[in-house]
Parts: structure tokens; sequence; C-alpha cells
């Protein structure tokens, strides 16, 4: 029974991760009796089971993410929205508008037209069918102002940082509202466009840095530096 | 791409795991092959092979024109394969697809690296004009090893062609009596082969050709020499690639009697 | 032996041309590398796993893997017409039959994965070196691998079975073997060879082919560790 990683070393598609009664968690898998690594990342292992969270990697849409996406077409029921997955998501009208949506009185795009950002949530997603949003619960819908900043859904986790550490630092230094998509869009909205500006270079260096350790004082320092030009 | 029923995959598995193959042929054997010569008569050489239930015909025809620059002394000689919508319902009609062109190109290779013409006595005047062979492979059923078929036909059809006999006089050509052969001086084969369950099965069928793991392709002449090997999807381990090689060796030897 | 046999560049029977392997290189793409051995010069970008049309194309079972090998007009000495040719669609095909096995292919059903290959200078290997960039593409785009897929030609030229052919090689030489490996399940990805070898020398050319992917996949995992691992790009010179 053998684990052949380090913690906190990159391991790489096809490196033998462990060996014996483990278990293959996300972005790994196994063959036999050994586990592999299945994409770039850091491997860690909790209760025999051997995950590696990827560096790299389109978002695989769990039910229950907050995400943040773009109308890209109104069908005559539902609109697709680009959620930045392989699967287009899909938003039903009745989520809008409840059960008596009448297409002949009201409009889709009354709501949402095409080019309009959401943020929402995932409902439902198997790979047979693509992802089911809806836009009904707090801070879900429409978005009227601010940027989006796209990042790789791996590293989201660091963006929030342990128990909210990173993005409360982020929020602030940079006074900004920052909500982060669970698909790597992350929608920044400040106060004036220079807070917003500072807010995307410092989400651009979590990014660029994300498993690089001290991560959290380097972006502090950043942010108080650029913050007092 | 039609999808095999599941249990027809299994049945063939298992088949093979107790070393019986669907329609009780060995590992190493052919189905049934038939074999007829010259049935196109316009056609500088012809030849149309069934193996099993897969028909091919191929159709020589021989040309002059210009020699490739890097080769001013030879003859050319050009495979082109077609897989005409009629021989099977999973055919598109449409300008040549993938399939078609590496079929070309394999059966291409075999003959073409196992040297079967003597490229050299197909010249006539060097730089300037030398005799063009056109080998057209025309798929007419296909139930499964379209390559070793289509090799076979070529072969056959090459061999058996006849070319009007002629002179070159002042760099012209000046046709005589009679007819001659064109210049073979090899007889390449090529001998597919499919992986299922480990094993190798030689002349895969449709079923089969569905069912496999890989496929590989090794063409031999006839002093059992490699000329030309091409692997299909999936993929073999280095011991199944020697025993693949060795494999094909014998079963090109067997073969021969069809070329000789 | 009393002579060491030499090459016309000086390098020995077994040895493999020197070889630069980069990755993360284009911006739009999601994954993409670029490689150099000897002279043969091959750019690579992935985009995927994507919505794939036409429609008719997509696969319940699994995302289709669809691979472009494309020479530049100016990458061969006579220059070669931008229309693809009969030898590109052939490779094309192979090329994505190396990569398929080594590709989860299954997490992704109704999606496809490009892969666009530009040899942008030839000067033989081609498709072998394409295959070793497109791996590291595709590893780059984060798409789940089983493992890297490395892949080298042996020959012979002169007589002497040799490893990595370059073009006066390939052109003047009596055999072309191609091989591509995924090296941690010792699974053979993609075989071809045109020639004239016995079996006996057809065993000491892919055995050669064989060690020479081995050295290549060396190099592509110290290629992945000096770009990733640092935060930042860097290359890596091989050999």
């Amino acid at each position: 029974m053998s684990v052949f990683f380090e913690e906190r070393k990159l391991v790489y598609p096809g490196e033998l991760l462990a060996e014996g009664e483990y278990t293959a968690g996300g972005n790994t898998f196994k063959h036999g009796k050994r586990v592999y690594a299945s994409r770039i990342g850091l491997a860690s292992v909790e209760a025999r089971k051997v995950s590696v969270i990827a560096l790299r990697g389109v978002y695989d849409p769990q039910v229950g993410d907050v995400v943040v996406g773009e109308v890209v077409d109104l069908g005559s029921l539902n609109w697709s929205v680009d959620i930045g997955s392989p699967y287009i998501g899909t938003l039903n009208a009745s989520d809008v508008f409840g059960r008596r949506f009448d297409p002949e009185r009201q409009a889709l795009k009354d709501a949402f037209n095409v080019g309009d950002m959401v943020v929402a949530e995932v409902l439902a997603f198997d790979r047979t069918k693509n992802p089911l949003l809806t836009v009904v619960g707090p801070d879900l819908g429409k978005v009227t102002r601010g940027r989006i900043e796209k990042i790789t859904p791996a590293k989201i986790p660091r963006l929030i940082g342990k128990r909210g550490s990173m993005i409360t630092l982020l929020r602030k230094e940079t006074g900004c509202q920052i909500t982060i998509g669970k698909n790597g869009w992350v929608l920044v909205t400040g106060k004036t466009p220079g807070d917003e500006e500072l807010a995307v270079q410092a989400i651009r260096l979590v990014e660029a840095q994300a498993h690089i350790p001290g991560l959290t004082d380097r972006v502090t320092g950043f942010l108080k530096n650029k913050g007092r030009q | 791409m039609k999808v095999i029923p599941e249990i027809t995959r299994k049945r063939i598995q298992e088949l093979v795991a107790k070393g019986k193959r669907l329609d009780g042929r060995a590992f190493h054997e052919y189905r049934p092959i038939k074999i007829e010569a010259g049935i196109v008569e316009k056609a500088e050489g012809s030849a149309q092979v069934s193996i099993g239930l897969t028909k091919v015909l191929v159709g020589v025809k021989v040309n002059t024109g210009e020699p490739f620059p890097d080769t001013p002394d030879e003859g050319v000689l050009t495979v082109n394969a077609e897989l005409v919508p009629l021989a099977s319902p999973t055919f598109e009609p449409g300008p040549p697809n993938e399939d078609s062109i590496e079929l070309a190109r394999v059966v291409d290779r075999g003959i073409r690296e196992g040297k079967a013409l003597d490229l050299e006595k197909l010249c006539i005047t060097p730089g300037k004009r030398v005799f063009i062979v056109f080998a057209d492979v025309y798929v007419l059923d296909y139930d499964g090893n379209l390559i070793d078929a289509s090799a076979l036909a070529a072969m056959v059809a090459l061999i058996q062609a006849k070319l009007r006999n002629y002179k070159v006089v002042d760099h012209e050509l000046v046709y005589e009596e009679g007819y001659i052969p064109l210049p073979i001086q090899h007889y390449p084969l090529a001998v597919t082969m499919v992986k299922v369950d480990g094993q190798l099965l030689v002349d895969p069928s449709l079923e089969e050709e569905q069912a496999m793991e890989s496929r590989i392709t090794v063409s031999v002449d006839e002093e059992g020499r490699i000329c030309s090997i091409q692997k299909g999807a999936g993929t073999l381990s280095p011991q199944d690639v020697f025993e693949a090689v060795r494999v094909a060796k014998k079963v090109a030897q067997q073969q021969l009697s069809y070329l000789k | 032996m009393s002579e060491v046999f030499k090459r016309r560049d000086g390098r020995a029977f077994n040895e493999l041309r020197p070889v630069k392997m980069k990755v993360g290189v284009l911006d739009k793409a999601d994954g993409s590398a670029y490689i150099e051995q000897g002279k043969t010069k091959v750019l690579v970008a992935v985009y995927g796993p994507r919505d794939v049309h036409p429609r008719h194309l997509a696969s319940p079972e699994g995302a289709v893997l669809r691979c472009r090998y494309h020479m530049a007009p100016f990458s061969t000495s006579e220059r070669k017409s931008p229309a693809p040719s009969r030898r590109e669609v052939e490779l094309s095909k192979v090329m994505r039959d190396a990569l398929a096995p080594a590709t989860f292919l299954e997490s992704y059903p109704r999606t496809v994965i490009d892969v666009f290959v530009e040899v942008l200078q030839s000067d033989a290997g081609t498709r072998c070196a394409s295959i070793t960039a497109c791996s590291l593409a595709l590893a780059d785009a984060g798409i789940p691998l089983r493992d890297m897929v490395a892949a080298c030609a042996s020959g012979k030229y002169a007589g002497r079975v040799v490893l990595d052919l370059d073009d006066v090689e390939d052109q003047e030489g009596e055999a072309d073997l191609p091989v591509a490996l995924i090296p941690a399940f010792d699974e053979v990805s993609l075989l071809q060879f045109n020639g004239l070898l016995t079996e006996e020398e057809f065993k000491e050319a892919f055995n050669l082919a064989i060690e020479g992917c081995k050295q290549l996949y060396q190099v592509q995992r110290e290629t992945l560790k000096a770009h990733y691992a640092a935060g930042k790009e860097a290359t890596v010179e091989g050999t």
C-alpha cells in the first residue's frame, strides 16, 4: 500500500499516484490496483481516496453551482445560456414568468435578450441532457453593470480561499462586489472603473499563481501597493 | 459508423476465449477466396476478388505521361480506391473520405514498397515519357477486410495485365504485334488481422471488425521480407506487433499460390 | 566493429535529433504546444471539449476527437499547395487513432475535441513530432488523459538501422518506421512501416523506435514541469 506523490508538488497525466486499497477520486483513474492522475494538478489523499485538483480543464457543471453566464439564443420557450462548459445551459421561460407564460402576450426578450449576462444556479445536469438553470433565488438574475473576468474553473477554490479568506481580502481591498461563478466566470461590480480594474488584476494574479505557496501575501502586497497609486 | 449489438460483441469475445470464431474458422484462416481475372476487357488488366462476401474489383489502365521530377527514369504507379455507395449501407456518395484514402494508400504502399513492378522497365524516354499505371480499386460489397481483398485484386490485375507490344524508336513508341505483360518482379501480399480478447484474428469479417480492439495490416513479399505495415484504430502491445509480423509472414507464404 | 558508425550530422545510430518542446504557446486555444525536432517544427492547438457542428457528428458515447494535420505551403523545399492532400488526410486519421486511446473521450459525450496541427517546417518525422506535441496540447487543455503519447520514427539508412531519420535519410533510406507509445501501459497507438526489412531487422528497428519514444516522453514531462511548476512560460531543451 503506497502513495507515490508529494503534497504540493504537481502531478501529470499518466503519473502513478498510489497502489493498493485506494479509490480513484476526481481527475484520477484506477487500473488494476493502481491509481493514476488524468489531469495536471495537485494530488491529495483522504480516507484512502486519491484526488487531483486540476490546474486546467473545462467547467463540469454540478447541481447547486452558482454560475455566471451569457444568453446566446432565444428559443420559443427558453433561453440558451453559455456557461463556458461544452454543454449549453437552458433557462426555461416558466422559471422567470411562472407557468402562466403566454408567448402571445409576453416575449422572452422582455426578461433576457441575447447578450445579457445572468447569475444562475444549476438545477439539474447529466451528460445526456444540457444543464438546466434557474434564476429564482437570492442574488440570482440579470447582471446590469460590472465586468466579467473568466478564469480556469479549477482555480475558483483558490480564489475563494480557505473559509473565504482570499475573496474577503479582494472585496475589502477593492471595495467591489464580486460574484464568483463556479464556472470560472467572475462578476466584478465596483464604485469606479479603477476599482473594478484593480479587482480584475488581482483575480488574474490569483489565477496565474494559484498553486504557488505564499499567494495570499503576494496578493495582499499587490493590492496595497496598487491601491495607493 | 454502424454500431455492433453488444450481444454480438460478447459472443465473438466468448468464442475467441474458447479458441473459436463466429463462422467456425481458425484464428489464422481466410474465408473462401475467389478470383476472376480479366473481366473488364477494355482495361489493360482487371481482377475481381471475393474474400467471403467481401467483393472488390480492380481495373488497371496504362497511359503514357511525364515521370516525376525526382525519378526521371521510372514509370509511375498510382493506386486509387472508391468506397462506392452500392457496396454498403454505411458508404455515402461524395469525394473520397479518410477511409477510402487510407485504403488506397495502404494498398499502394504494399505494392510499391514490395517493388512488385520494376518501374525502370516502364521508362520510354528518361525525363520525358514513361508508362503510367493506374490501379483503381472499386469496392463492390463490404463484409470486412477490404485491404486484403483490394491488395490481392490489385496484384492479380497487374500480373495478368496486357500491354501492346512496343519498341522505342527515336524516343517514339512504335507498337508491334502481340501483347506483353507488365514487368512484375516481386509478389507482396497484405495480411490484415484484428485483435479480439488478446488474440490476433486473420481476415476479419465485418462483425469482427466492429468488435475489434485494434487492427493491423502487414504486407510481406515472396521472400518473407516486410514491406509495409499499417495499424488502424486501437492499440497493440509490442508483443502483439511481433506476433502480427510472424503470423503475416506465415500466412502470406500460404497465400502466394494465388499469385504465382 | 572497428569504426563507430556516424551519420551525416554526426549522430550515433540511436541518437535523437536535438529536441525542444514548449506548452501553452497560444492564447486563444484551450491548449497548445510547439515542438522542434532537428529542423522539423510543428505547432498544435486544441479546442474543446466543445459543442459539435454539424450536430449529426455528435456521439452519445463520448467526445469525437477530430484531428487535422496540415502542412504550411512554405514548410517544404518545393512549395506545397495549401489544399489538403491525400497524405494529409491519411495522417490526420492515423494521428487521431494514435491519440484517442489515451484520451478519456467518454467523459464528454456529444462534444468534439478539435486538434489542429500545423507543420511550419518539414524535415521528416512530422507525424511523430506532431503526435508528441498534440499530447502536450491535450494535457495543456486539461483534457483527461490516461497518459501522454510520445512518438518517434526509426528506419534504415546506408544499410544500418537508425533512429529519428532526418529528411535526407528518409529520402535516401531503405525503411521508415513511425511508432507512437503510451508508456504507462506499454501500448503502441501508432504503427506504420514502409520499406524492406527482414523480420529480424524489423524487430531491431521497432525496439529502437520504442526507445526513442521513451526518451521523448521524459522531455514531455520535463516540459510540463518547467511550464506549470514555475507558474510561467518555459522551454525545455532535450539531447
